[in-house]
């Protein structure tokens, strides 16, 4: 069988229309919007020819197709290649690349390490590290955005927080981004994350052994499941570097967006300002404004329909998360960005079972980032031009000079 | 028409009116019925929706969901016999009339 970016060729059903867009092309990763919405304008449902593939953008076919774990699998791969088909450049997530009853399992080691009680007992921690970072960028007139802050944040409590002996910034940062860039088609952003994708997954596995971890960081408490019986020995070095795969470089990116929203919108950072119970509100508007986590795809596992039309068992969907978090139907005026929206249901965390299990201390390190913020910095300034970093599932910036102006 | 009464922790009732197969969470944020979070939008993530269901309404409401315990545990007030998780309630017509209290704190 001939296979199309690691799919079976789809022949689409004639009502469906067709987006002649290319998602991935390198000018629509770094500027997504006129694609987003050529996509819901198309219809609930489109054919994207260039890659031979279904799309979803609007609000409520997203929310219903990526929630619908049953007919709209994850084990057969969240990109553009069939896992049933071919085989993947890694061993798929146990967590994510998986259904029930074997995701069931896993999630719940995961959701327990990660629940808001054990993020509690980490706010000590993030708030200092906030604290003693932005003191110093204060000192600076100038800083860079996404090296100087929103790397610098996740990977200096992030590590700590898993109980990793083992810290390498750089490869933690980019580990994360190579597995989100194989989620997309063989165009360049993979070709570059997969030529470096031996060296760094190989640093990353080392890393996530129980050697390498100490007795009382998240990493620890999933191998304590496994010692429980849960899960085996090899199952929880799986969970722990998926905690690496998936909890640093969208944070990095969720900070890096954050940033450039509030330095391209200083109303709002004055509003933020002046009531801090905004501060966690603020970043669910971030979220849904931004979508550091724009496209994933799901698997028809059976013969099925979305908005009346036919879809046959085997097509990819693209659950465009991005276009749905920007649709007007839902948000009504979504290009605004408005720190008081309390955007509840946004799809920027996914939804359904496989809904980010990172969440709560995704929150909690923004929390404090951005509680600190609001009380030391009276102004976010641009301080030259922002530019987005193509990557085919992560909408995330490469560089963002700011000023940032004591109070 | 499904109704909901959301009994907030001074005594304040607000009944309002439910889609079928909406949750008891999105029921009350349609509605702007204060006290419910629900910051992770119903993926059983966050604990911030949840509610004491009445004591009549126990058995209607049903079983809690596979891993609904551990996160009812995270909650910031006491877990008690009657709580859910209000995300993993769907409202059906045999749920007209459903009775839930809003606990203390949410987030």
């Amino acid at each position: 069988m001939t296979l199309i970016e690691g799919h079976r060729s789809l022949t689409p059903d004639a009502g469906i229309p067709v987006l002649d867009i290319d998602p991935y092309a390198d000018a629509t990763l770094r500027n997504p919007t006129p694609y987003y919405t050529a996509l819901r304008d198309a219809g609930p449902l489109v054919y994207v020819p260039h890659y031979n593939v279904l799309a979803v953008g609007r609000y409520e076919e997203t929310r219903q197709t990526f929630s619908d774990h049953e007919t709209f699998v994850s084990s057969r791969g969240i990109g553009l290649n069939d896992f049933n088909l071919e085989k993947p450049w890694r061993p798929p997530s146990i967590i994510l690349e998986v259904d029930p009853p074997d995701h069931t399992k896993t999630r719940k080691v995961m959701s327990k390490a990660l629940s808001p009680k054990v993020v509690r007992t980490l706010m000590d921690d993030f708030l200092a590290t906030a604290e003693a970072l932005v003191d110093r960028l204060l000192e600076q007139s100038e800083i860079e955005g996404v090296a100087d802050l929103a790397e610098a944040f996740p990977t200096a409590v992030f590590p700590r927080a898993v109980g990793m002996k083992d810290v390498n910034p750089r490869h933690l940062v980019d580990y994360g981004a190579i597995v989100f860039n194989a989620v997309g088609p063989d165009n360049s952003p993979r070709r570059q994350a997969m030529s470096r994708a031996a060296e760094v997954g190989g640093w990353i596995s080392a890393a996530c052994a129980r050697g390498r971890l100490t007795d009382d960081g998240l990493g620890a408490q999933v191998y304590a499941a496994a010692d429980a019986g849960e899960i085996t020995s090899d199952e929880a070095g799986m969970l722990v570097r998926s905690f690496l795969s998936a909890g640093v470089d969208t944070t990095v990116t969720g900070i890096g967006n954050a940033l450039w929203c509030f330095s391209q919108n200083p109303s709002q950072w004055e509003a933020l300002k002046a009531d801090p119970s905004l501060v966690r509100p603020s970043f669910e508007e971030v979220l849904r404004y931004t979508s550091p986590v724009h496209t994933f795809l799901r698997t028809a596992n059976i013969d099925t329909h979305i908005a009346d039309h036919p879809v046959p068992e085997g097509a990819k969907i693209m659950c465009v998360l991005g276009a749905a978090n920007m649709d007007p139907v839902k948000w009504g005026d979504p290009d605004v960005f408005r720190v008081d929206r309390r955007p509840t249901g946004h799809m920027a965390f996914g939804a359904g079972i496989h809904g980010c299990v990172g969440q709560n201390i995704a929150r909690g390190e923004l929390e404090a980032l951005l509680s600190v913020l609001a009380r030391k910095v009276a102004r976010i300034e641009p301080a030259g031009d922002a530019v987005w970093r193509p990557n085919n599932a992560i909408r995330a910036l490469d560089r963002l000079p700011l000023k940032l102006i004591p109070n | 028409m499904i109704k909901v009464t959301y009994i907030q922790p001074d005594g304040r009732e607000a009944t309002v009116k439910a889609r079928p197969g909406d949750s008891v969470m999105q029921t009350a944020l349609n509605n702007n019925v204060p006290g419910i979070i629900a910051e992770c939008g119903g993926s059983m993530a966050c604990a911030t929706c949840h509610v004491y269901v009445a004591e009549a309404w126990q058995t209607q409401a049903g079983a809690r969901k596979d891993g609904e315990e551990d996160m009812l545990d995270c909650a910031m007030s006491e877990m008690r016999d009657t709580s859910r998780l209000s995300c993993q309630i769907k409202l059906t017509e045999a749920l007209d009339g459903l009775r839930v209290y809003l606990p203390e704190e949410q987030g």
